[in-house]
């Protein structure tokens, strides 16, 4: 019974010292994981804050301005006037749905012609 | 384990036998069974203090182990964290009041020299002149080979600049990281972004610092890592360039020689915009004028909203009208004396024009009509100290409290004694000076239902809290009187349909150094107050020497110039600032839409 508890234990160390080997080298490479993604976020917060100032840089007024004048004939942009503030009620009410047609016989005309004669 | 019994039998009929007492055994075996229980109590006690012992072994040198290794090693960032906040070290952007970018940070490089690394620094110079020509070969090389083993060269390098000089090749030339401050409007706003610049330099970094406008009176809010987030102006990127693109034609279309205008939310004291022409380009902001004889205004940095003083003009009567209503001297119907000229001691107080409105005009029409006889008989009535104490209560006697550099600096020009000539002039808007500024945030305080608030560059999400400088009733008969003036007065020009504008215009003639002023140069300014029937935001718009001489006249008066310039910025303004128009829709019969629809 007991060198076979003795075996067991040792073998329970090995076990436990390789695993723990393997861990200390996992939590390497995940450290050297994050230190790289924390560089690369910080690269990509760079990138982002420079496309920030390209977006308002290309946004600017005077810029959309002169793009707005330059196609003008396919765009027909104005400046907002107080003219274009509406009301409610110049709203168009939606038009009523044709109502269903129930009654066959009343899309049906007679079967004969203007002077009475059946038609063939 | 077998207990003994007390009285064994064999021992008592021993005992019992040989006359002996058999309590005695009894006795005898008690105290030794008390004596076992002794000692197994003893014992276990003794194991108790030993696992305390050494429990609190054991935690102390937890403890003090936990300590040691905390003084003995180095501190470290939790590398395996995901860092949530961050501490930036750059400085915080400015965005307008929706979020939009204003000023922001851009990484480029510095160029700098070490000289003694150098191959050839003869063909050095020579490829650096070529890449940029206003730097003198001559000079370079001397200063390459004079043994001096580090050089600036360039500050900023655009990113091709970057790589020509790459490509020159040379182990001498090397580069810094720099981060440049970047306002990708252009020259919208310049005058409240001011301009940034570097402070102290190193090969790897530089101070960024503010050099003028909001940039150096937030510099500190703006450098502090801690404060995070972009510095939220109350300024609105659209309604700001509108207004300058409007102030620029108007501008333009009156010959003036500079314009300013100042829209402000009445309620919070927001500076909605801040527009002052000419203006720059805060990305490359030009050398101040160093000539002697040239005026401030000369300038394109000149900020004319907040700098620039000017004597206001008839912009301020509605006040001495206000303050008249107020200490209840007046109503608005009352008729004073507006019979001009008026002679004042030596001083004859005439009407534009040389007219006469008088004998008698209601206080009403003393400002519609714009009378300053009738202003100073107002006035002579209020006296000049009420007269100053009120003037005071408005802001016009210290610099405005706007977050600008430049504005501690602008202080309204008061007359050091105040006699009652002094009064009659200041009435109607002559003698002293303020900025457009001032004028605007008087002007707020009337149409804020007569509390006066600060006024602010930064967004402000509540209403201000103010003081009251008159009543509230007082303050909506001034807001009729101006709308009076717009509808029959001087500023028929500034009606904007569906806008109930209120406004007061004022001329004012350009004061000489030389003492006395010009015949032909003039401040024109229209102080305007929209809607009139419930008040929301107050417009300076001020033009520097316009003429309008479209006509066979030739007019300088603000009816002319400031009011149509004005009346434009509201057109295009209110609709941006969400100000539905009040106008009488053609009632359009439901049935008739319906039917129109049907097609």
């Amino acid at each position: 019974m007991r060198p076979l508890l003795y075996l067991v234990t040792f073998a329970a160390v090995m076990a436990l010292a390789f695993w723990a080997y393997r861990e200390n080298y996992a939590t390497q490479e995940s450290l050297r994981e994050v230190r790289n993604l924390q560089s690369e976020i910080a690269d990509l917060r760079e990138a982002l804050a420079l496309q920030r100032a390209e977006w308002a840089y290309l946004n600017r007024p005077d810029r959309l301005r002169e793009l707005v004048s330059i196609n003008f004939d396919r765009l027909k942009l104005l400046p907002l006037e107080p003219g274009q503030f509406g009301n409610v009620a110049q709203v168009a009410l939606p038009a009523p749905k044709l109502p269903l047609i129930l009654d066959p016989v009343d899309v049906m005309g007679p079967m004969t012609d203007d002077n009475g004669e059946s038609l063939p | 384990m077998t207990r003994t019994p007390l009285r064994p039998l064999a021992r008592i009929l021993q005992a019992r036998a040989s006359g002996e007492n058999p309590d005695l055994i009894e006795r005898e075996n008690l105290a030794w069974r008390h004596e076992v229980i002794r000692d197994r109590g003893r014992a276990r006690s003794e194991g108790r203090l030993l696992f305390l012992a050494i429990f609190f072994m054991l935690a102390f040198s937890l403890v003090g182990g936990r300590m040691g290794v905390i003084a003995a090693s180095q501190p470290q960032e939790p590398k395996a964290e995901a860092s949530g906040a961050q501490i930036l070290a750059t400085r915080a952007d400015i965005t307008d009041r929706n979020g939009r970018i204003l000023a922001t940070n851009m990484l480029t490089h510095a160029l700098y020299a070490h000289p003694k690394d150098m191959v050839d620094p003869a063909r050095v110079a020579r490829e650096l002149v070529e890449l940029f020509p206003d730097m003198d070969q001559a000079a370079l090389e001397k200063r390459f080979t004079d043994g001096r083993s580090f050089l600036w060269l360039r500050r900023v390098l655009s990113p091709e600049q970057m790589q020509a000089v790459h490509d020159i090749g040379d182990p001498g030339l090397l580069f810094g990281p720099r981060e440049v401050r970047l306002y990708p409007n252009g020259p919208i706003a310049a005058h409240v972004l001011g301009g940034a610049s570097f402070g102290a330099e190193g090969v790897h970094s530089a101070e960024v610092i503010g050099t003028a406008g909001i940039e150096k009176a937030m510099d500190a809010r703006l450098r502090d890592p801690a404060q995070s987030g972009p510095l939220q102006l109350s300024l609105d990127l659209t309604v700001q360039a509108t207004v300058e693109e409007v102030l620029y034609g108007g501008m333009v279309m009156m010959k003036a020689k500079g314009a300013a205008a100042i829209l402000m939310d009445v309620r919070t004291g927001e500076i909605i915009s801040l527009a002052s022409l000419p203006d720059f380009d805060p990305n490359d902001r030009p050398a101040p004028i160093t000539d002697k004889t040239a005026e401030p205004g000369d300038s394109p940095l000149f900020n004319r909203a907040v700098q620039g003083m000017y004597e206001l003009g008839s912009t301020f009567k509605i006040f001495a009208a206000a303050q008249a209503m107020d200490l209840g001297l007046m109503n608005p119907e009352t008729m004073v004396d507006a019979n001009a000229p008026m002679r004042w001691g030596k001083h004859l107080i005439k009407e534009f024009k040389g007219k006469n409105y008088g004998p008698l005009l209601s206080v009403t029409d003393v400002i519609v009509q714009s009378s300053n006889v009738g202003t100073a008989h107002i006035a002579l009535q209020i006296g000049g100290l009420r007269q100053q104490a009120f003037l005071k209560q408005l802001g016009f006697f210290d610099p405005s409290p706007i977050e600008l550099i430049e504005a501690p600096g602008a202080k309204p020009l008061i007359p050091a004694r105040w006699p009652d000539i002094v009064t009659i002039t200041t009435s109607y808007g002559h003698g002293m000076s303020a900025s457009p500024m001032h004028l605007a945030t008087a002007y707020a305080a009337i149409a804020n239902g007569g509390i006066a608030i600060k006024p602010t560059l930064l967004k402000r999400d509540t209403p201000a809290q103010g003081i009251r400088v008159m009543s509230a009733d007082t303050a909506a008969k001034s807001v009729s009187m101006l709308r009076q003036v717009v509808t029959r007065g001087t500023a028929s020009y500034g009606d904007v349909e569906g806008y109930a504008v209120a406004g007061k215009t004022g001329t004012a003639d350009k004061p000489k150094k030389t003492g006395g002023y010009y015949k032909d140069k003039v401040i024109n300014t229209f102080a305007t107050i929209f809607p009139a029937n419930n008040p929301r935001y107050v417009l300076i718009v001020t033009l520097d020497e316009p003429v309008e001489d479209s006509g066979p006249e030739v007019r300088r008066t603000a009816g002319y110039t400031a009011v149509p310039v004005a009346a434009e910025v509201i057109r295009r303004v209110a609709p941006l600032l969400g100000l539905r128009p009040e106008v009488d829709f053609t009632p359009v019969d439901q049935i008739t839409a319906v039917v129109e629809d049907n097609h």
